[in-house]
């Protein structure tokens, strides 16, 4: 499957490596269209295909970070994008170094990313610039470090109640 | 007679009977948060009957409840809700730790979850199981009915013990 799809891209990678060029890479991927895109440029990218006509990517399904630890650049952001008018999904990936990970947001673009790139904020500590609010979303606010980096120690507790000491 | 006495017969008798009322008239407020929940549905509606425990009708207001069901698991940021809602309640109150969750933290071994709420309210009975068959709660809610007729009631002022 990821040989025919290698062999033979699909018609929205024609136009988005026509349109892009080096800012573009096809990536491996068994399960569909699959880019990875620059940093600088996924904002651009996303917007244009949203907007672009014949494509209209019109649906965020989903937005997430992902922590690739011993690898360089360590950090990506994945968004998958929806086209409900063509039932077409393309996946974005963008990598992101370890220092200050940090890429536009899409906020502008798609409303439902703000909770999405909240959660990525949280969670991986990547910062998108121009969200509206850029706060935790499931952590509580005094909670030190980002839970889900691989370098976050599993059994680091940091509770909000002190624990119990007068009982039983 | 022995009333005048501090712990002569009559007192005694007392405590038993208080402790014999307030065993068969726990107002249970269901501090439902995951999916233990479902079982606590099943055990508290009609099929396997609380009401035969004395133990049925949940209040939703800690004020008006004496036995807290802590049901599911308890993360770090809702245990400030937990401890308020446990100080709202009067005494005499008891404490249910409802399923695994509860009672050690279960698997949830992760900087998200409370590791057992007894690190934050007093407990007094453990239930574990992921859910608890209804059995097991019934068998919780009895032992902890034992253990009511056992401790020492007073008509007024806190549990013997003073717990916080
Ligand atoms: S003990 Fe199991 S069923 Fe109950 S809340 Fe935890 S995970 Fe859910």
């Amino acid at each position: 499957m990821s040989e025919t799809k290698k062999n033979n891209p699909s018609p929205v990678l024609d136009q988005l490596i026509a349109r892009f060029g080096e800012a573009v890479q096809i990536a491996d991927a068994p399960h569909g269209d699959t880019v990875i895109v620059e940093p600088t440029k996924a904002a651009e990218i996303i917007g244009w295909l949203k907007n672009e006509p014949g494509l209209d990517f019109n649906m965020l399904m989903d937005l997430h970070g992902v922590d690739y630890l011993p690898r360089d650049p360590r950090f990506e952001v994945v968004y998958q994008l929806y086209s409900l008018k063509h039932n077409r999904r393309i996946w974005l990936r963008v990598q992101l170094g370890e220092l200050n990970p940090e890429i536009e947001s899409v906020v502008s673009l798609y409303l439902g990313a703000n909770w999405l790139e909240r959660e990525a904020w949280d969670m991986f500590g990547i910062v998108f610039s121009g969200h509206p609010d850029l706060r935790r979303i499931l952590m509580y606010e005094e909670f030190e470090g980002h839970p889900l980096r691989r370098d976050y120690p599993f059994n680091k507790r940091q509770p909000i109640c002190p624990p119990l000491t007068k009982h039983l | 007679m022995a009333v005048n006495q501090e712990s002569g017969f009559l007192t005694t008798k007392v405590s038993d009977f208080l402790g014999w009322c307030r065993k068969y008239s726990l107002f249970p407020y269901p501090f439902v948060t995951a999916c233990c929940g479902m079982e606590y549905m099943s055990v508290s509606s009609a099929h396997y009957d609380l009401d035969r425990f004395g133990a049925a009708w949940p209040r939703f207001s800690p004020r008006q409840a004496d036995l807290l069901m802590v049901v599911g698991t308890i993360s770090h940021k809702m245990a400030p809700v937990l401890q308020m809602v446990y100080a709202q309640m009067c005494e005499p109150k008891w404490v249910m730790a409802f399923g695994v969750c509860t009672c050690t933290g279960g698997f949830y071994n992760n900087y998200a979850t409370v590791q057992g709420i007894d690190t934050i309210v007093p407990v007094d009975i453990y239930v574990p199981g992921c859910p608890p068959r209804p059995e097991a709660v019934i068998d919780g809610i009895i032992k902890l009915q034992k253990k009511i007729q056992a401790d020492h009631h007073s008509m007024f002022g806190p549990k013997s013990d003073e717990r916080n």
